[in-house]
């Protein structure tokens, strides 16, 4: 025995083992390259998608940045702009934040706060993973047949905007779910402990100390809700609507259109003019998605030195 | 002579083996009674005190909690089985015993602080002052104001230092002065002279040992009658720890405490009264005896409690 295996102890074993026997490890550094293979096709994908649209729309960007911005749609390629659609994504935007924030709040405190843990409560929680999960185009057949036909709201921009806050809902709920689930009990526990009510505990240090996940999931929903296009082509929006007729609030009973449905729109067309004004479009919207984004980081950051 | 006669034949006879566990964990209190006393101090294990869901009794002292054949439970599991005590007033009283004997859920049930558990609920009663405190009148929220809790890791809210008193008295609706109260409660916990020149600053920036004092202070900001503290200075230095004894030993005057510790030198230390708790093998903890801390860490009644403050238990 003593022969075959080195002597466990001594100054010799444990050089020769902190110098390590001589040999590579070739599992584990073909695992390494592996995984950094993996991260440089996501990047390098994105890096080319983002590239070739920037390129593409870089003729629009050049010629006529301000008027782009500003025009209204335009069957004439070098007169066409997005002005419309910013204006309906915005509305749309509100429309979702107004909606979805406080409704998924709401159920995600009750979930968390109120709520029994009970066979019903879990399956409630379970459900309400799986509609997150659900299809975009789903909700777009719902927002169809609830919001445009059954309450008769017909193609008009409410109910597009329903229909997102629906889809959006259960990304806020699950978020803010989160959120204040990772709030540690001892916070709770210390609250109760002088005699604090379930809401006074929730409203003074609850809710503080889950406020900045709740921000950022709550922001980043809206990014979804800004992006999103399949539900919004089945309750109406199309491109070149919005006749600035009347007050602002009425605009929220007329057809309506948003960026994403400009870029489908656009990308239709087999001439590079549409295709640059397609592209053009998809970096307003990455543009906007990230400042949002960036803001909801900021946020957050703010928050967390509060404390 | 008799008397050393009837203890070696006890050991003798009684060695501890798996019968006896077994008679132990299913008539806990009969045992009590038929353990004679070691010596002859009729004063200790009053005999009277320790029938089977009876609190032993202390008659000299005013009684603040009474338990009567307390059990608690967490779902179908039972996790301290048919205990009886009292807790008197103005006295330190520790409770003891190992890990998982149920010390802290009985401690949490004493504030209703296990009410936040879903799946916990408890049988027989526990009278504070002689109102059951379980009593579907009775408001949780009233409970813990006047019992109050210090925890076993420092949980000062992440706000500033004077937020962390005031929230008490805050929400209990106080409308003296606020700057007076915060500084009352502050010097009550021996922190004043650390902070007050930094009250607007974080809780959560102090030391371990001052951040258990802050949360001690604002357990009295809202002048509560009990203070209940789980294991308050597990997590603390020696240095701190002994700062903490201290503070408890002067708050006895105003204050009637329960305290859990893993540490029988700081209950051995502080307590006026310790009770001893161990755990069955259905592992339901359950009282061995309780009695003045002088007496059951020189003359235990019992012998499980014996092995375990010598350190020979299991």
């Amino acid at each position: 025995m003593s022969a075959a295996r080195p002597a466990l102890t001594g100054t010799d074993f444990v050089e020769q083992r902190l110098r390590g026997t001589g040999t590579t490890d070739w599992r584990s550094w073909l695992l390494e390259g592996a995984l950094l293979l993996s991260l440089l096709i996501a990047l390098g994908i994105l890096i080319v998608l983002v590239g070739d649209t920037l390129i593409k729309a870089l003729p629009i960007f050049s010629e006529r940045p301000i008027e782009f911005l500003t025009s209204i749609v335009s069957a004439r390629p070098e007169r066409a702009g997005i002005l419309q659609a910013i204006i309906g994504s915005l509305t749309i935007t509100i429309i979702v934040a107004v909606l979805a924030i406080p409704i998924g709040i709401g159920a995600a405190i009750y979930l968390e706060e109120y709520a029994r843990d009970t066979r019903m409560s879990r399956f409630i929680r379970t459900n309400i993973r799986n509609l997150a999960g659900v299809p975009a185009i789903v909700y777009g057949l719902l927002g169809l047949a609830v919001f445009a036909t059954v309450l008769r709201l017909g193609n008009i921009l409410l109910a597009g905007g329903l229909t997102l806050a629906v889809l959006v809902l259960p990304v806020v709920v699950i978020t803010t779910s989160e959120a204040l689930s990772a709030v540690p009990n001892a916070i709770r526990e210390a609250a109760y402990g002088v005699g604090a009510t379930r809401w006074e505990t929730i409203r003074s240090h609850v809710l503080p100390y889950a406020a900045p996940g709740i921000f950022t999931g709550t922001i980043l929903s809206l990014a979804r809700a800004f992006g999103e296009t399949a539900p919004l082509l089945l309750v109406g929006s199309i491109a070149g609507t919005f006749n600035f007729v009347g007050p602002p609030w009425e605009q929220a009973f007329e057809g309506y259109t948003t960026l994403p449905t400009m870029v489908y729109h656009w990308s239709g067309y087999p001439q590079d003019e549409f295709r640059a004004l397609s592209a053009a479009t998809i970096v307003v919207l990455l543009g906007v998605i990230l400042l949002v984004n960036a803001s909801a980081i900021l946020l957050r950051n703010r928050y967390d030195r509060k404390w | 002579m008799t008397e050393s006669g009837d203890r070696m034949s006890l050991d003798t006879l009684n060695p501890r083996t798996q019968d006896q566990e077994q008679t132990e964990r299913e008539e806990p209190t009969i045992r009590l009674m038929t353990t004679p006393p070691r010596l002859n101090d009729s004063a200790h294990a009053d005999p009277a005190g320790s029938g089977d869901g009876v609190a032993m009794r202390f008659p000299d002292e005013e009684i603040v909690f009474e338990l009567e054949s307390l059990s608690c439970f967490y779902g179908a599991f039972r996790a301290v089985r048919d205990v009886a005590l009292q807790v008197p007033r103005n006295k330190i009283t520790a409770l003891i015993g190992p890990s998982g004997c149920g010390k802290s859920t009985l401690l949490r049930s004493l504030n209703r602080m296990n009410d936040l558990v879903d799946t916990a609920h408890i049988t027989g009663s526990i009278r504070y002052h002689g109102v059951d405190i379980y009593d579907a009148q009775v408001d949780p929220v009233e409970v813990r104001r006047r019992i109050g809790m210090v925890f076993q890791k420092p949980n000062p809210f992440p706000k500033s230092i004077y937020d962390n008193v005031a929230f008490g008295p805050r929400v209990a609706g106080f409308t003296g002065s606020m700057d007076d109260l915060v500084e009352r409660s502050l010097r009550r916990a021996a922190l004043w002279d650390d902070v007050s020149d930094k009250l607007k600053q974080a809780g959560t920036a102090l030391s371990g040992g001052q951040q258990q004092r802050l949360c001690i202070a604002r357990a009295i900001a809202v002048e509560p009658d009990v203070i209940l503290m789980d294991e308050p200075c597990s997590a603390l230095d020696p240095i701190a720890t002994l700062r903490i004894e201290e503070l408890m030993r002067e708050l006895k005057e105003n204050y009637t405490i329960v305290i859990v510790t893993h540490n029988m030198q700081q209950a051995a230390r502080v307590s006026d009264y310790t009770a001893f708790l161990t755990m069955g093998e259905d592992r339901a903890g359950y009282l061995v005896e309780m009695a003045p801390t002088q007496e059951l860490f020189t003359r235990p009644a019992n012998r499980l409690t014996e092995d375990y403050i010598t350190g020979r238990f299991g």
